[in-house]
């Protein structure tokens, strides 16, 4: 690049016009960038282009849309039998553990209310599809099929049914893009488990790895233990599984130890994902309302039937 | 005698090839071996119809491909002009080069635009620099001969219908 700017500044060579051309539209690119990485100036635009790509994702995620649906033609009513019982299981076991979590949130609620807690939040949570597209195989971004005419927010939570996904960072009219925790951009605020340190999870960009590298020498950190979000900084709720830790060792500075962990959501292979809102009790009412645009809201701090989302009071409502 | 109907389809449906060939899926383990199939449908287009190649619609097609990929703006519109400009700056003798040298040239002009995308990238996130960067323009100096090959053999077709 600085050899071009070179060209056009000392001598007009043959192609002098188009050198001066060149300049030009690095000069635009630059402040184009510079604007879209500052300002994110260029959202609207993004809102204007979307009627013409939405086709092209569409196209794009036919292939393996087609494969899928291939897949599922062939295989035979045993395996489909055999699927189903093993989540029939499944769904019994989820049940039960369900209404364990159920009675100790009620003990929660309980607690929490004679320590005059008032921060109780409720958590709802809205299905989402991918969009099976790559967006940057250098970037941990994906697209999910939801967008602000949904309700999504910018910065709102996703997650799978394992653990913490990412976040949404860009919003558009029945799409968003979701940073995964992944992404060489994104640091997570987590806490340890079993020892309660926290510390700040940073995505490596590369394969399905987190990286912690402020830990205390001092601190009790192990393999096999495993990281939940601590809801410092406000995007994700306290208490959501983020992975596990499977290395330790010296950092590059001395001061601080370095353990590498693998996150426990599917980030290769999640298909469906759930968008968490974090509403105040109150609040949850309202989307129960809005439900008709939304697909049921599943809620995870409510009754075992999960299938049946009726607005009830919430038990632990602040009252 | 180039700006036939047929030549004009070619040359949006390779664009449009080129685009969605960037966004399909690929397995994780396939992922960094993807090449960046829009530079290779610009570069055949500056070194056999530069007219349809021009600077500013390579900086255009870029920036398509930028809100496509929800990219920061602008950064494939100037990868593109630069690679665009290269091209049109050394046509003549690239032109007349035989394949492997050919193949040589499009590989130092991919190298060179991986090299300024990890400097671009650098200003906004830090990325993290391994050899498997270098994989997709091995790729696509490997495609390249093929992808040649056949657009010029499609484009030799649509001649003679026109004509």
């Amino acid at each position: 690049m600085a050899q071009a700017v070179n060209h056009s500044g000392l001598r007009a060579a043959p192609g002098g016009a188009r050198t001066g051309h060149l300049v030009g539209y690095l000069a635009l690119a630059f402040t184009l960038m510079v604007a879209d990485h500052r300002g994110r100036y260029v959202e609207s635009v993004h809102h204007a282009a979307q009627a013409l790509a939405g086709p092209v994702y569409r196209i794009a995620a036919a292939p393996s849309e087609i494969a899928q649906g291939v897949a599922e033609n062939l295989s035979e009513r045993r395996t489909l039998a055999r699927e189903n019982r093993e989540l029939r299981e499944q769904l019994l076991m989820l049940q039960a553990r369900l209404s364990r979590l159920d009675a100790t949130q009620d003990e929660n609620a309980r607690l929490s209310r004679l320590l005059d807690a008032r921060e109780r939040i409720g958590l709802s949570a809205q299905l989402a599809h991918l969009i099976d597209v790559t967006l940057d195989p250098f970037r941990q971004r994906v697209l999910i099929d939801r967008g602000a005419d949904d309700g999504v927010h910018e910065g709102q939570a996703v997650m799978d049914e394992r653990g913490v996904l990412g976040q949404v960072r860009t919003l558009e009219a029945g799409r968003a893009e979701v940073v995964l925790i992944t992404d060489a951009s994104h640091a997570l605020p987590v806490r340890v488990a079993r020892t309660g340190l926290r510390t700040i999870a940073l995505g490596t960009g590369a394969g399905e790895e987190l990286r912690l590298p402020y830990i205390p020498y001092s601190a009790d950190v192990r393999e096999g233990d495993t990281l939940i979000t601590s809801g410092m900084g406000g995007r994700f709720p306290p208490g959501l599984a983020v992975g596990t830790i499977h290395s330790v060792k010296q950092g590059d500075v001395g001061t601080f130890a370095v353990a590498l962990a693998r996150p426990s959501a599917d980030l290769s292979h999640a298909s469906l994902v759930l968008l968490l809102r974090e509403t105040r009790d109150t609040l949850e009412f309202a989307d129960g309302a809005r439900a008709e645009w939304q697909g049921p809201p599943v809620r995870l701090s409510g009754s075992a039937s999960m299938a049946a989302p009726t607005p009830a009071p919430d038990p632990d409502a602040p009252k | 005698m180039s700006r036939t109907q047929g030549a004009t389809f070619l040359f949006w449906g390779s664009i449009a090839a080129a685009m969605l060939l960037a966004l399909v899926p690929l397995p994780a383990t396939l992922e960094p071996l993807r090449p960046f199939w829009l530079a290779l449908a610009a570069m055949y287009w500056a070194l056999e119809d530069p007219e349809r190649m021009s600077l500013g619609r390579a900086f255009l097609l870029g920036l398509a491909f930028d809100l496509l990929s929800m990219n920061l703006m602008g950064e494939s519109a100037l990868r593109l002009a630069v690679l665009d400009f290269i091209v049109l700056r050394f046509r003549a003798r690239m032109r007349f080069f035989p394949m492997p040298q050919q193949v040589l040239a499009v590989f130092a002009l991919l190298l060179n635009d991986r090299v300024l995308l990890i400097m671009m990238r650098t200003f906004s996130v830090p990325v993290a620099v391994s050899p498997a960067l270098l994989l997709a323009p091995v790729i696509g100096t490997l495609l390249w001969p093929w992808a040649f090959l056949m657009l010029d053999e499609l484009r030799q077709r649509t001649r003679p219908r026109e004509a």
